[in-house]
C-alpha cells in the first residue's frame, strides 16, 4: 500500500527527515511515536503533499504511484486522509457541507455518482452513529470554537465518512477524555480492514491498548531508530526514550 | 502564500463569462451632453412637460454648478479624467414601438437574456420570480404584469410609469435624493434613460420577488438607469437587481439611481448582485460604477434592507444608504464586496437616525485579492431627536495575497445621548493552514478557496433570496479565480 524509500524532507532550507524508511501493507495499522520534534508531523504532512515540505531525496510509493509527484488534492482523492494534530478552524463553513463538497470530490474521482444532500445526510447519520456523535457539531461552522477533543473526533468522523485507503492519523488522541478514547478507538477498529492501511502518531500506549498495532516505529531526530511489534510501545511507556540511547532527540 | 498554491490558482483563471457583445441595431442620441441632449431624450420618451423642467434643472445644475468643480475626489479611487462630451448618452434597441407582449420583443434581445440565464419566456411560466429586463438603460420586457396588475402591484419601467401613473411618480421622484443631490446622481437625473418602477398598495404582500436584470451592450454609451420603489402602508416587497456586460477595452461609465420609499408598516428588501464588466487583469476596459441608491423609512415602524454581493465593475462607488425618518423604523445594510486584479470598489452606507427607537444593522464583508484595493465608507449619523437610537457596524476584510489592500472608514456622528453605537473590524487573511486543511479533503485550491471566502460571507449570503444566493456563491468563486498572488 505504501512504500516510503530513503526519504529526505526539507523544510525551509532545513532537512528535518534524514532518511526515512517505512512499509505499511494493505490492512496493516503501525504506530509512529517519537519525542517532540522528532519529525512525526513532518512526516504526515509530506505525505499528505503539503506545501513547503520538499523531498530532497528518496520516494514515496501509494498503491505503486509516485505520491509526491501528486497534489495535496489529487492524494486526497485517491484515497490518503490526514487526521490533523492541529484542525484549523474555517468560519462561516458548517461541518456539513465542507464535508459533502470532500466526499463529492472523492466519489467523482472514483467515478461514483454524487451524492446530493439527502442521500449525504442519510450516509452522514449512520457514521455519526458508529462513531456515537450527535449531528450538533456538524451543523456549526468547521472546529470554529470546538473544544480540543470535539475537533479530534470531528476529524475520525471526517475519516469514517472518507473512507480512504491510507489513513495518517496525527495524534489523534491526544485531548480526548477516556471515553471519548474508547469511542473513537472502536470507531478506528471499526474502519480497520483488508484494504485499508493506517499510520496511527501518538504518545501514548494507551490508545494502542484498543487500537492494537501491527508495528510499532520510533522517530527519533528525523530518523527511524527502531521498529518492532506491540510490545515496543509498552517497553516505551516504562521506560521512556532513554530506552533509545544516544540517539534519542 | 507559498507559490505552488499561486501557480494552481493563477492555472485556472476564467475569462468573463458574460463578455459577449449582442448584434442589434441601435438608436442613440448624438454624442456629447447639451441641454439638447436632455430635450432629445425626453422627446424619444414622449415624457410631460413637468418631467422634461425637472431633466432640465438637474442638467442646469450639474452643468453651472457641479461641473466646474469636477466630479468627486474624496473616495479612495483613482481612474483618468472622465470627458463627458465624448459619450453617447442614449441608445436603445430599434423597435417600432413598446413591446405589449414578450411575443413583439425583438428575438435578439430575448436570445441575449436566454444567454444570461434569464430565459424571459421561462420566467413567464414558471412561478417565483417577475422580471424586469433592461437593456442599454430600456426596458425590454416586464414579465408576470397581468398577475400582479390583479393585486394592484405596479412593476413595470420607467418611462411607462410616467405614462400610466403619472401622479405616483411625480409624487416620489427625487424626492429621496433630490436632483442636487450629487454630481453622478444629477447627471442621472438630467439624462436618465429609463429603470424599474414599483408601487406596492397598503397592506399587500407581494408574492413573488420582483426583479430587474441590467445589461450594457452598446459602446462608448453612459448608462443612466432609474428605479423607484414605494411601498405604501403595511407592504412588503422584495426586489432583485443583476448587472452583467460585454468585454470592452474602454471604460464605461454607469450611474445609476435607485430611490425607496417605505411608508407606515412597509417593508422593503433590495438585493444587489452587480456583475459589471470589471477589465482585465492588467485593469483594461470595465464599468465605472457610480451609483446612489438611497433609501427613506419615511412611515413608522417601516424597513429597509439593502443587501448587495458587489463582484464586478472596474470601480465601485457606491453607499446605499436609509434615511431613518419614522419611529421604531429599522435599517440594514448587508454588504459583500470582491476586488480582484486592478479592480478598486469604495463603498458602504449611510445611516441617518431621526425618528425615535431607529436601529440599524451594517454588516460589510470586503474580500481584496490581486492588486485590489477596498475602502468601507460609513456613516452612522444620530440626530437630536432620535431618542434611543442603536446601531451596530461589523465591517470585515479578508486579503488573499500580499499587494491588495483594504481600509476602513467609519464616520459617527452622535447628537443624542441616549443612542448606542457600535462599531467592530476585523482583517485577516486566509491561511495557508486553512488551504491545506480543505485541499487535504479532496478539494482543488480554487474551490478552496472559494468555500473559505463563502463561509467568510455567510452572514451576509443568508440574507439574500434563495435563488440569488446559490448565484452569488457561484460569482464569489469565479471572480476570485486565479487570484492568489
Ligand atoms: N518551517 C520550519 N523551519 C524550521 N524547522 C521546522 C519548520 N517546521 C518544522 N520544523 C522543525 O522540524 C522538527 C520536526 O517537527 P514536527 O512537527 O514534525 O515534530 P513532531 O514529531 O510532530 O513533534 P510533536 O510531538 O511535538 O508534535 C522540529 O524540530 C521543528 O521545529
Ligand atoms: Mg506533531
Amino acid at each position: 500500500m505504501l512504500e516510503i524509500k530513503n526519504l529526505h524532507v526539507e523544510v525551509d532550507g532545513k532537512e528535518i527527515l534524514h532518511g526515512i524508511d517505512l512499509s505499511l501493507a494493505a490492512g496493516e495499522v503501525h504506530a509512529v511515536m517519537g519525542p517532540n520534534g522528532s519529525g512525526k508531523s513532518t512526516l504526515a504532512y509530506v505525505l499528505a503533499g503539503r506545501d513547503g515540505y520538499a523531498v530532497t531525496k528518496g520516494e514515496i510509493l501509494f498503491q505503486g504511484k509516485d505520491l509526491a509527484a501528486m497534489s495535496p488534492e489529487e492524494r486526497a482523492r485517491e484515497g490518503v486522509f490526514l487526521g490533523f494534530q492541529y484542525p484549523v478552524e474555517i468560519p462561516g463553513v458548517s461541518g456539513l457541507s465542507f464535508l459533502k463538497a470532500a466526499v463529492n470530490e472523492v466519489r467523482k474521482h472514483r467515478g461514483i455518482k454524487e451524492l446530493d444532500a439527502m442521500e449525504f445526510l442519510k450516509f452522514v447519520r449512520a457514521k455519526l452513529k458508529m462513531l456515537e456523535m450527535g449531528d450538533d457539531l456538524l451543523k456549526r461552522p468547521i472546529n470554529v470554537g470546538f473544544s480540543g477533543g470535539e475537533k479530534k473526533r470531528v476529524e475520525v468522523l471526517q475519516m469514517a465518512v472518507l473512507e480512504p485507503r491510507l489513513a495518517i492519523m496525527d495524534e489523534t488522541d491526544s485531548g480526548l477524555d477516556i471515553d471519548a478514547l474508547k469511542i473513537v478507538s472502536s470507531g478506528i477498529n471499526a474502519l480497520r480492514g483488508l484494504d485499508r492501511s493506517m499510520l496511527v502518531i501518538t504518545h501514548y500506549q494507551r490508545l494502542l491498548g484498543y487500537v492494537v498495532p501491527d508495528k510499532v516505529h520510533i522517530l527519533s531526530g528525523g530518523r527511524i531508530v527502531r521498529s518492532g511489534g506491540k510490545e515496543l510501545a509498552l517497553e516505551l511507556e516504562e521506560k521512556g526514550y532513554a530506552v533509545l540511547g544516544a540517539d534519542a532527540a | 502564500m507559498a507559490s505552488s498554491t499561486v501557480e494552481t490558482l493563477q492555472s485556472v483563471i476564467q475569462p468573463y463569462k458574460h463578455g459577449f457583445v449582442t448584434e442589434i441595431e441601435n438608436e442613440r442620441a448624438p454624442k456629447g451632453l447639451n441641454e439638447d441632449t436632455v430635450r432629445f431624450i425626453s422627446a424619444k420618451k414622449g415624457e410631460p412637460e413637468w418631467l422634461l423642467e425637472w431633466r432640465l434643472k438637474a442638467f442646469r445644475y450639474w452643468r453651472d454648478r457641479m461641473l466646474p468643480e469636477g466630479d468627486p475626489t474624496w473616495a479612495r479611487v483613482s481612474y483618468p479624467k472622465i470627458d463627458f462630451q465624448d459619450a453617447y448618452y442614449y441608445s436603445a434597441p430599434k423597435t417600432k414601438a413598446a413591446p405589449k407582449s414578450l411575443d413583439e420583443v425583438d428575438p435578439e434581445l430575448l436570445k441575449t437574456y436566454e444567454k444570461l440565464g434569464i430565459p424571459l419566456k421561462e420566467q413567464e411560466r414558471l412561478q417565483g420570480i417577475a422580471v424586469d429586463a433592461v437593456f442599454d438603460s430600456v426596458s425590454v420586457a416586464t414579465t408576470y404584469k397581468a398577475k400582479l396588475g390583479e393585486m394592484g402591484i405596479v412593476f413595470c419601467s420607467f418611462s411607462e410609469a410616467v405614462k400610466s401613473h403619472p401622479e405616483l411618480v411625480r409624487r416620489y421622484l427625487g424626492s429621496v435624493v433630490p436632483y442636487s443631490d450629487n454630481f453622478y446622481a444629477t447627471l442621472n437625473s438630467a439624462v436618465f434613460s429609463d429603470g424599474s418602477f414599483v408601487y406596492i398598495p397598503p397592506g399587500v404582500r407581494c408574492p413573488m420577488e420582483l426583479s430587474t436584470y441590467f445589461r450594457i451592450n452598446a459602446a462608448e454609451t453612459g448608462q443612466f438607469e432609474r428605479t423607484l420603489i414605494v411601498a405604501d402602508k403595511g407592504s412588503y416587497v422584495s426586489y432583485l437587481e443583476g448587472c452583467t456586460a460585454p468585454m470592452r477595452d474602454e471604460n464605461q461609465l454607469h450611474a445609476a439611481v435607485v430611490e425607496l420609499v417605505a411608508l407606515d408598516d412597509a417593508t422593503i428588501k433590495y438585493s444587489t448582485v452587480q456583475n459589471w464588466y470589471p477589465g482585465d487583469e492588467n485593469g483594461k476596459g470595465g464599468i465605472y460604477n457610480f451609483v446612489t441608491k438611497r433609501g427613506a423609512c419615511r412611515g413608522a415602524n417601516s424597513k429597509i434592507s439593502w443587501t448587495q454581493v458587489e463582484t464586478g465593475s472596474a470601480i465601485t462607488w457606491k453607499y446605499p444608504s436609509c434615511i431613518l425618518q419614522g419611529d421604531n423604523s429599522v435599517g440594514e445594510f448587508y454588504s459583500v464586496a470582491v476586488t480582484n486584479n486592478r479592480q478598486q470598489a469604495d463603498t458602504g452606507t449611510k445611516m441617518i437616525h431621526m425618528g425615535k427607537n431607529t436601529r440599524s444593522t451594517i454588516v460589510s464583508k470586503g474580500i481584496s485579492a490581486g492588486h485590489g484595493q477596498q475602502t468601507y465608507r460609513g456613516l452612522v449619523r444620530v440626530s437630536p431627536k432620535a431618542e434611543g437610537a442603536r446601531n451596530h457596524t461589523q465591517c470585515d476584510s479578508l486579503l488573499i495575497g500580499d499587494k491588495c489592500g483594504a481600509h476602513t472608514v467609519p464616520y459617527v456622528e452622535v447628537k443624542n445621548r441616549s443612542a448606542k453605537v457600535e462599531h467592530e473590524a476585523t482583517t485577516s487573511k486566509i491561511s495557508d493552514d486553512q488551504l491545506f486543511y480543505c485541499r487535504q479533503r479532496g478539494l482543488s485550491a480554487e474551490d478552496s478557496v472559494s468555500m473559505i471566502v463563502n463561509g467568510f460571507c455567510r452572514e451576509v449570503l443568508k440574507e439574500l433570496p434563495m435563488e440569488f444566493a446559490v448565484e452569488a456563491q457561484k460569482l464569489l468563486g469565479i471572480s476570485l479565480e486565479g487570484s492568489v498572488g
